[in-house]
């Protein structure tokens, strides 16, 4: 028996290793050219820039200074980064009013293809689905050009006499915002309607008959039932809006920067790549932060779903 | 059945007109912007009539179809590798018992699906610099080596949920009538497979062709793509050629998308 046990095992090890091989070029590849070069940017983050870009191999702690504290020129005192910190608020708050957007609108969205026969839900979420997968700048340029100063509402609205003058809607907050809850739309309805087509609409039944109204049972009923593709769709809306960047730059244009704008900036003209390393790190720090939040509550709804 | 005629538990008042809504917004902007690709004047917000000059335009900007070129050739590319890689990488880590270090290949392969796409973007500008100055190699690998890596995750998903639909029992009997590991996964796996493996191919494709962050901050001089050569024209003043461009772009991506459809709804 134990000797049967031996060469069970044995193959098992062999097995694991024949795992690990196949799995090698795969964690290879994301090891090269995705994951792996972060601890390069972690080290640079404690370097001293250089006069035309790059960094110079000498250890500083200025970059992670400055991300959120400022030098006074004059007198050498330290003071909070306003510029900085107003960044990282609006990419904060346009973050949340984004998702919270995204959730609003596509909470009956996903409940209206859920409850929709069982033919015609898969046509409307194809039709779900076509945006995401259309090209994310064509999705922002099309926005533009609804809103510009001689875009479509603009003509519209002054056509119909509505107003006189265009309304100045691009290079605004409220652009980006309008831009990445179009953008990102599909993200919140998928996983909305993933778990809502497992809802057991006798529950939603045993409601009515126990004389609730139709508020209390999307109330009590529906709305707990969906909890996990409320906080997945959330996550998933919230996480890549925080670091968006295509989106601030066609519709924000220079001045509403956010923080995936602020990175790019210190490569560019900033021409301070430890502190774009450090602005790196941060936000990336803040997004793992969320990510660790959201396991969190899917482990807790999850459990909770399933006792 | 007679039930819910006379009372719908499943209704809510007021979702199926937001959710119209919804869908008549989401189409609104791409709508406008199909409309106008076809339009005679320079403009894109006023109509002036019926026109084909913007794609025949398009066709004839040098600029755009170097551009599309180079972008259909690191799409390719990227695709095939990260496709390929994807699928021993499923092999691996589906129907097997728990073992150490299995969680971690997950994550590890899920991994840039969470990082933030310009924090990446910012690794690989640093990492590729240094590389490139080393070796004085400047062509489209450092792309397609990172559109691959992106694209990994994408291309994991479809091919690990077949395999996991998949009959073991299946394997084990081609073993009985002595196949070889080789021959039966080239002959009972592999068949079996192949709807995952195509939708996983296409979908990596369509990432990778519609990436703009990343690339943005990897190429070199003269290494534009479609996406991040309209992302450079944007910036000045816009002609309705932008909206022919983005127009076949959106076709082709639709038309893509729609074939993965129709495959992946065959397996079920």
């Amino acid at each position: 028996m134990a000797h049967a046990g031996e060469i069970a095992r044995r193959s098992e090890l062999r097995d694991i290793r024949s795992r690990w091989l196949l799995a090698s070029p795969a964690l290879f590849i994301i090891a090269l050219a995705s994951i792996g070069p972060l601890a390069v940017v972690f080290v640079y983050s404690f370097l001293t820039p250089g006069a035309y870009g790059d960094v110079i191999w000498e250890f500083s702690p200025d970059a992670w200074i400055s991300v959120f504290l400022k030098r006074d020129i004059f007198d050498n005192t330290l003071s909070l980064a306003d510029a900085h910190m107003s960044i990282f608020w609006r990419s904060l708050r346009l973050s949340f009013l984004t998702t919270l957007i995204a959730l609003l609108l596509g909470f009956p969205t996903a409940y209206f293809i859920a409850t929709r026969s069982a033919r015609t839900r898969e046509i409307w979420l194809f039709l779900i689905t076509i945006p995401f997968w259309t090209n994310l700048l064509i999705r922002t340029f099309a926005i533009q050009e609804l809103i510009r100063n001689e875009g479509i509402v603009n003509n519209l609205f002054i056509k119909l006499g509505l107003i006189g003058e265009p309304i100045q809607m691009m290079f605004t907050d409220f652009a980006i915002l309008l831009g990445m809850a179009y953008v990102y739309f599909p993200l919140m309805v998928l996983p909305l309607y993933a778990s809502m087509e497992k809802i057991d609409f006798r529950l939603v039944e045993a409601g009515y008959d126990l004389y609730a109204t139709r508020w209390r049972v999307l109330r009590h009923v529906i709305v707990p039932l969906t909890k996990p593709g409320i906080i997945a769709g959330s996550i998933l809306v919230f996480i890549p809006t925080l670091g968006a960047y295509v989106t601030p730059r066609v519709l924000g244009g220079g001045r509403n920067l956010m923080m995936g704008n602020l990175i790019e900036l210190q490569f560019g003209q900033g021409r301070n790549w430890p502190l774009g390393a450090a602005l790196s790190m941060t936000l990336l720090a803040i997004v793992l932060v969320a990510l660790m939040v959201y396991v969190r509550f899917a482990a807790r709804t999850g459990g909770h779903n399933h006792g | 059945m007679a039930r819910r005629q006379a009372f719908d538990v499943r209704h809510q008042s007021g979702f199926p007109t937001i959710a119209l809504v919804c869908f008549f917004l989401l189409y609104l902007p791409i709508a406008a912007l199909v409309v106008y690709a076809f339009n005679s004047g320079s403009s894109v917000a006023i109509w002036e009539g019926f026109s084909l000059r913007w794609f025949v335009a398009a066709w004839n900007n040098e600029q755009v179809l170097e551009a599309s070129w180079r972008s259909l050739r690191i799409a390719t590319c990227a695709a095939f590798i990260a496709t390929a890689a994807a699928t021993m990488a499923a092999l691996a880590t589906t129907r097997t018992r728990r073992y150490r270090g299995l969680n971690a290949k997950y994550a590890f392969i899920n991994m840039p699906l969470m990082v933030p796409e310009i924090v990446v973007s910012v690794a690989l500008l640093i990492f590729f610099s240094r590389i490139k100055l080393a070796t004085g190699y400047t062509g489209l690998g450092y792309l397609i080596a990172a559109h691959a890596a992106f694209c990994i995750p994408f291309a994991y998903l479809p091919i690990r949920a077949r395999l996991e639909m998949t009959d073991l029992t299946l394997e084990s009997a081609a073993a009985d009538l002595y196949a070889t590991p080789w021959k039966a996964f080239r002959w009972v796996t592999l068949p079996l497979l192949w709807p995952g493996i195509f939708a996983g191919l296409m979908l990596a494709f369509v990432i990778s062709l519609d990436d703009v962050v990343i690339t943005e901050f990897v190429k070199s001089a003269g290494q534009d793509t479609l996406p991040t050569y309209m992302l450079g024209q944007l910036r000045r003043a816009v002609t309705p050629e932008m909206n022919a461009i983005s127009t076949v772009f959106l076709l082709i991506s639709v038309g893509i998308v729609t074939i993965f459809f129709i495959v992946s709804r065959k397996r079920t």
